[in-house]
């Protein structure tokens, strides 16, 4: 007789949703990049949280509908809520994702975002940045220079490397 | 009710400025800047997207966000006259084309000053999806920021012509600001009530973001205005929104209920 092992279906889910790649940026995970915060049983299955990058961010229909499709095939149901706050941030972003964007040709983020901002009556924090060097992806040189501040997707920017003249995405932080 | 139809403001305001700043998909002065609106306006929209996806959960009687932002008519919209102006002054001098760079920059500027400083104090209000959504749209307003107040410098402190039309730019909208800081019943009530922000406390600062800024751009800043104050935030608007509700409105009228 075969034993039948009690399988948690939120470790499951974990599990499942793990092979599941943001659309846009398929070399990252929906957990990699923050987007999926949490699963957690309720009274009639599980419920996975997700939340979105940008609030615009047309990937998030996509993303919702992956998530689902997923954990079908492995036999869970579960609901998709979408959860606003925490606002997400790129702080959450692992370290193997950002090696793993960089291998893809985006630079990842460069500083965190959290605590960055001063005093609530110091206006200027609205239009400072704090300076960070972005190196290119492809040669690693710090000569680069922003060619603008939106590129081909909500979460990044458009660079150039000086050296190898190779343009490439920035992963804003966010 | 009021939170309600507070929601609907700021909605839209965003979908407004949203759809005005979309009009220059594939017409931007260089590649860059097409996308940059594209990408400024589907902020824009996304939250409005929020904002009204909680209001219809409020009105209930099968509101949808789609019902808030397509099957309402002029009267009903609440957002500042300022964003639903078209991408120019009166079409003479510089302003001579329908699409002034110069006037989409210093509009931008000018409302994402606000903005910054009316989602900080939101992201504390006393409603906690309302302080979600303005936790979130601070990020992406300190950003639409410091993309118009670069250009706003560039332009400025650049070559006689592009001084002079952001100059002419500045003339003409500023006088359209005197609304942010009239409070409406709604603005009032929600301000009482710790959900809203008491919008005329913000004035000190937005003068020092856009002072700071103008001084940068060795632009002049026009006098108090001291005039009429409109009143697209009362549903009371100039002769312009039609005509842009018109455009975003038509398809999903015309077909009600179309998905693709």
């Amino acid at each position: 007789m075969a034993v039948v092992t009690p399988v948690d279906p939120v470790a499951a889910a974990w599990a499942a949703l793990e092979s599941v790649a943001d659309p846009e940026i398929p070399v990252v995970s929906l957990r990699e990049l923050g987007i999926l915060r949490d699963i957690r049983r309720v009274a009639d299955g599980i419920e996975v949280v997700i939340t979105p990058t940008y609030s615009g961010c047309p990937a998030m229909g996509q993303i919702e509908d992956d998530v689902r499709s997923t954990l079908e095939s492995h036999g869970l149901r579960a609901t998709v809520v979408t959860q606003l706050a925490p606002a997400w941030t790129t702080d959450w972003m692992s370290d193997p994702a950002k090696a793993k964007l960089r291998a893809y040709g985006i630079a990842p983020p460069q500083r965190r975002c959290t605590g960055a901002q001063g005093g609530s009556e110091n206006v200027l924090r609205f239009v400072r940045e704090a300076a960070g060097v972005v190196s290119c992806p492809r040669c690693g040189s710090a000569r680069t220079v922003e060619t603008s501040r939106f590129g081909s997707t909500a979460c990044k920017a458009l660079y150039k490397c000086l050296d190898c003249l190779e343009p490439f995405d920035y992963f804003k932080p966010y | 009710m009021s939170t309600t139809d507070y929601l609907l403001h700021l909605a839209d305001n965003a979908v407004v400025l949203g759809q005005r700043n979309a009009e220059w998909c594939g017409h931007g002065p260089v590649i860059e800047e097409d996308i940059a609106m594209a990408n400024v306006s589907l902020d824009l929209i996304g939250q409005a997207r929020l904002l009204y996806q909680e209001a219809a959960g409020r009105i209930g009687r099968g509101a949808t966000e789609d019902s808030l932002a397509y099957f309402r008519d002029v009267p009903d919209f609440r957002n500042y006259t300022l964003l639903e102006l078209p991408h120019h002054a009166a079409l003479v001098g510089y302003a001579k084309t329908d699409l002034d760079y110069g006037t989409t920059i210093v509009r931008n500027f000018l409302y994402s000053a606000l903005m910054v400083l009316l989602w900080d104090g939101l992201q504390h209000s006393k409603d906690t999806q309302l302080a979600a959504i303005a936790a979130k749209s601070l990020k992406e307003a300190s950003y639409h920021l410091r993309h118009s107040r670069d250009w706003l410098i560039r332009l400025g402190d650049g070559t006689e012509e592009s001084h002079a039309r952001v100059q002419a730019a500045l003339e003409h909208l500023m006088p359209y600001t005197a609304e942010f800081w009239t409070s409406t019943p709604v603005e009032a009530e929600v301000a009482a009530g710790g959900v809203g922000v008491d919008v005329a406390a913000l004035k000190p600062q937005w003068d020092r973001l856009v002072d700071d800024a103008l001084a940068e751009a060795t632009l002049v800043r026009p006098a108090e205005p001291g005039g009429h104050v409109t009143s697209g935030k009362t549903g009371v608007h100039s002769e312009h929104l039609g005509f842009l509700l018109a455009e975003m409105q038509s398809l999903a009228r015309a077909h009600p209920g179309a998905t693709w």
